[in-house]
Parts: structure tokens; sequence; C-alpha cells
């Protein structure tokens, strides 16, 4: 049957192109990011990333206060998110009876599917001026005087800054994290448990040296995984971090990390070397997560 | 041992904390959308045009606007990603192309969205010479293309091989196997993928900052910037003007809605399909 053939060949052409398009486009974006960055790469060289300034008037540009906002602020991210949602899936999927747990779950997948505008509106009609008002000025009063961390919290108390935009993103990764977890330990067979309580343990002691060792890979690549969405994430971060290219020790400074600086500038950039330094803040930030999600593909797979 | 015991209790205490903190801010963050999206609300969002500055108008050309992008970035990312699914599932599980094509569609999945943006920018925005409704559409068809890949593959991994062995059995060839039996049988899985996708990228904003921009006119020509709910939201939220704010916040609660109810479909729609054949 010649016109089975034919019909059979056509179809696999048409489905491989379609799947070789995903790698075509992972390229194109790799291209289009050198290309665009290919002018400011070449004129401060790879010291782009190191160079601590960002003056769009001079043409003066270099990498490092936005790679510093998006570090600092994903990192305060995950330090709230992952205890947070580790405990939540361990309350969800060990310590919640059926009927609180599976509502509590539906309503954390909720927060998932908000879009990250609207945790930026949120995070600055809302958080903003409860965060000043409540944390910000008790920290100015009490932290202020702390050794080693006392000039993290020595700033203007005007409720944006780094520290609101990282506690904002932490919120975004929360659900994943929390998902990802708690999944991992429903995998985990019924006869563990009920080893571990039969020898005499509390939960928490079976939670901490059973469950958690034996889900130690999903559960770091769950973190990991919300770590690379804190560092690509653009508004919720636009909308709160303030937007100054600067590198300051206090978290209540305003700052700016790579997709909002991108975000908030590039419709406004005219001359073409800040065109061109954004769009290698696109590159750096790309270098980033790919590093960053590659790791959590990693661990991920293997179970 | 009262040690072990006040251990015990701290570390569930600790646990209930964290999930009455996420629920605290689930229920903050609808508060805030519902209270003050629903006082910006009124027939006028839907019938007025958006506003100059500081006066008072609504999101009708954002809205249809919106929902031009998103269908069309559906229509474009739909049959490549059914398509590319299939080549996937279809393929050696060992094939070394397919291994990697899987993994890069997981790192698509992954890329940040204002890179997507700025991708399209480049080649679409670039090339043509103009902010356009086709280039945002692109770059949302970009951001659905893995969501879609990657459900298609799953969902026809999850197909019977009884079920093609019988067809190939009656002497069909491959491509009928495929498309009359195992897109049937994958077929609600599959919808359920193209409809997360769709709540996944009617809410996207950085990708249309540098592609479909924004406009205040109603404009359905897809060569010329495009008006749009995120970016819309964006601007008049960020905008000092009282009246401004208020529609951001009948936006946002649109698009929330709108993400809620196609999340909802995309759950019991597969139901649905299932009682009605079960009936059957």
């Amino acid at each position: 049957m010649p016109s089975a053939i034919k019909g059979d060949s056509i179809f696999y052409r048409l489905s491989f192109t379609s799947a070789i398009l995903i790698f075509l486009v992972l390229i194109g974006i790799i291209l289009s990011l050198i290309d665009g960055g290919w002018l400011a790469l070449s004129e401060f060289g790879p010291g782009f990333v190191f160079r601590n300034v960002w003056d769009p008037v001079n043409s003066e540009f270099g990498a490092a206060s936005a790679i510093y906002g998006t570090l600092v602020s994903s990192l305060i991210a995950i330090v709230i998110a992952i205890p947070v949602g580790l405990g939540t899936a361990v309350f969800l999927a060990e310590l919640a009876p059926d009927w609180i747990s599976r509502p509590v779950s539906m309503a954390i997948e909720l927060l998932a599917a908000v879009p990250s505008i609207i945790y930026g509106m949120w995070g600055l009609f809302v958080f903003a001026p409860w965060f000043s008002e409540g944390f910000q000025f008790w920290a100015l009063e009490n932290l202020v005087g702390l050794p080693l961390i006392g000039h993290w919290f020595d700033g203007p108390p005007i409720g944006i800054g780094l520290l609101t935009a990282g506690i904002i993103l932490s919120f975004m990764i929360l659900p994943i994290i929390t998902a990802l977890t708690r999944d991992a330990l429903k995998t985990i067979p019924n006869v563990v448990r009920e080893a571990a309580y039969g020898v005499g343990a509390t939960p928490y002691e079976v939670i901490t040296r059973v469950l958690l060792p034996s889900i130690k890979n999903a559960a770091v690549g769950a973190g990991i995984l919300g770590l690379g969405r804190a560092l690509g994430e653009t508004m919720a971060v636009a909308f709160v971090i303030g937007g100054a290219n600067r590198i300051e020790t206090s978290l209540f400074m305003p700052a700016s990390s790579i997709s909002s600086t991108i975000a908030q500038q590039f419709n406004e950039a005219t001359n073409e070397m800040h065109i061109s330094a954004l769009i290698s803040l696109g590159l750096v930030l790309f270098v980033l997560t790919f590093i960053v999600m590659g790791a959590a593909r990693l661990l991920l797979r293997k179970r | 041992m009262p040690v072990r015991k006040l251990k015990n209790y701290a570390f569930m205490g600790f646990c209930t904390f964290c999930a009455l903190f996420g629920l605290m801010v689930l229920a903050s963050v609808l508060y805030s959308l519902i209270g003050k999206g629903i006082s910006g609300m009124g027939l006028h969002v839907f019938t007025e045009l958006t506003p100059g500055p500081g006066s008072h108008g609504g999101l009708k050309n954002a809205i249809v606007g919106s929902l031009i992008l998103t269908a069309l970035g559906i229509l474009i990312a739909a049959p490549l990603g059914v398509l590319a699914g299939t080549w996937l599932s279809e393929s050696d599980k060992s094939s070394k192309i397919a291994e990697a094509l899987r993994f890069l569609n997981g790192m698509l999945m992954s890329a940040p969205s204002i890179l997507v943006g700025l991708f399209v920018y480049k080649v679409v925005v670039v090339t043509t010479g103009s902010f356009s409704g086709w280039a945002g559409a692109i770059a949302l068809a970009i951001l659905a293309l893995p969501i879609i890949v990657s459900t298609t593959e799953e969902m026809l991994r999850l197909v019977p091989t009884t079920l093609k062995e019988a067809g190939s059995g009656l002497g069909a060839p491959r491509w009928r196997v495929i498309t009359q039996l195992c897109y049937r049988a994958a077929g609600p899985g599959i919808v359920t993928g193209i409809l997360l996708s769709v709540a996944r990228i009617t809410g996207e904003t950085a990708p249309l900052l540098f592609t479909a921009l924004n406009s205040n006119f109603m404009s359905t020509d897809l060569d010329k910037p495009m008006a749009n709910l995120p970016v819309t939201i964006y601007q008049y939220a960020m905008s000092p003007f009282e009246s401004w704010n208020e529609l951001a916040w009948a936006g946002a609660l649109l698009i929330t809605v709108f993400i809620l109810i196609i999340n909802i479909l995309s759950t019991a729609l597969p139901r649905w399909i299932k009682a009605r054949k079960a009936a059957k």
C-alpha cells in the first residue's frame, strides 16, 4: 500500500519538524541574546558581569548591581519558602486528616495559578504599606543595633526594596515547593511509616529521620526549581523592588533585579548601547537559570 | 519522655503554622483582589476604551486584545505542540534525539518569560519594524508550546499498546492509528494540557511588554500594537492616578477569575467526558 506509506512518512516528517522546533526556538533565544547583547559585551568585555555601574546617560553599563539584586532577592525567597513549603507539605501529607488536607491542598494550588502581576500589585498596594508600618519600623528600632546583621535593616522604612521583593517572591514559589514535596511524601509506602511508628517513634522522629531523608532528592530538586522560578520572575519583582541600580548593604533600600531592569527600561532605552546592555543582562539571566534548572532536573529525575 | 514529646509538639505546631501562613497569604491576596476589583468593576469596564491619564474609562480594547492574543497564541502552539508531543511519544524511549528534545522542552518551559519577549522582539519586532499583535501572539505561543508538548507526550504514552496493536492488526497505517485511535483515547488529557497552557499565558505580562506593547485604541489589526490586559494592568497599577489604579484592580480580578474558570474546566472536562462515555 504505497499511499499508506506515503501518509506515514508525511505524518512522521510533520511531527518530527514540530519536535525540532523546540530546539530551534531555544537556540534562537540564545543566539538572539548573544547577537543583541554583542555591542555591550564587546565594549565592556567579560568584566561586564562584575562592573558596578549603570549609567544610561553616559552609556556606561555593568551587570553587577542587577545580578546582586537577583541573587539576593532569590536567596531571601528560598530561605523563607523552603522551610515553610516543607512544613506545609508535611502538614498536608502526614499530619492533617483528609478533610482538611484536600481543600487546603486545592487552596495552595490556587495560589500557584494566580498570575505574577497580581502578586506584584498586592505586594505594592497591600503588603508594602503593612510591612513598612509593622516590621520595618520595629526593625529600625530593635534590629539595627545588632552586630553583623544590623546594617541589613538600616534604611528608610518605605515598604518597597530588596527584602520586600524577596518576600513576595517567596510567596510565589511557595506553592511549587509545597506541591512537589507533598507529592514525594505521598509516594512513600505506608509500611515504612508503620514500621517506624511500630518501634515507638514520635511523628517528629518518623518524619525527620525516616520520611524526609528518603525524599531528599525530590525536596532539594523542588527547592532548586523554586530558585529557578525566583531568578527569572519579572512582574512581581518589578512592582516592589524600587528600581535603583545600586548595590546597598541594607535590604530596605530600593534595588533592581535583572528581569525588572529589562522590564522597566527596555521601552525607554533609546541609544543602542543601552538596549544592548539590557539584552546582555538577559543573556546573564539565561545562563543563571539554565544552570539552576539543569541541576533541578537532574536531581528530580534520579529518584 | 517529655523532651521527645515537646519536640514533637513544637514540630507539629511549626508545620501547622506553615500551612496557616500559606492560607493567610492566599486569603489576603484574594481579599484585596475581590474587594478592590469589585469596587472598580461595572458595565463601563466592558463597554468603554482605556482612558487617558487620570480620566475614567473601561478596559474593552484590552479585553478584546487579550482574547485575540491568547486565542491566536494557542492556535499557533496547539497543533505544533500536539505533533511534537506525538513524535516524542512515538520515539524510542532511549533515543538520544528524543531524550535531548525532552530536556530542551523542559528548559524552554522554565526559561524566564521575559527572555521569550526579548527573543520575539529581536526576531519579529526588529525585522518587521513595529510592535504588533502578531509578535505578542508568537511570544505567547512559545510559552504555551512546551506545556502542550509535555502533556501530549504523557497522555499518548498512557494509551494502551493493545489499542495500537488492534488498529495495526486491522491493516491501518500508523498515522491513522495515531490520529484516529490514539488522539481519541488521549483527547481529554491533551485538551487539559491545552487549557492549562491557556491559563498560563493569559496572565503573562513580561513577554508582551516588548512585543504587542499596548494601545489605547480599539484595534483588531494584528500588524499594529495591540491593547492587552496584563500590560494595561501593569501600566495603570504603577500610575499615580486613582482611577487608573481602580481599573487595574478590576482587570486583575477579571484575569484571575478567567484563569480560575479555565483551571476548573481543565480538571472537570476530562471527568465529564469519561462520565459521558461510561453512560453510553
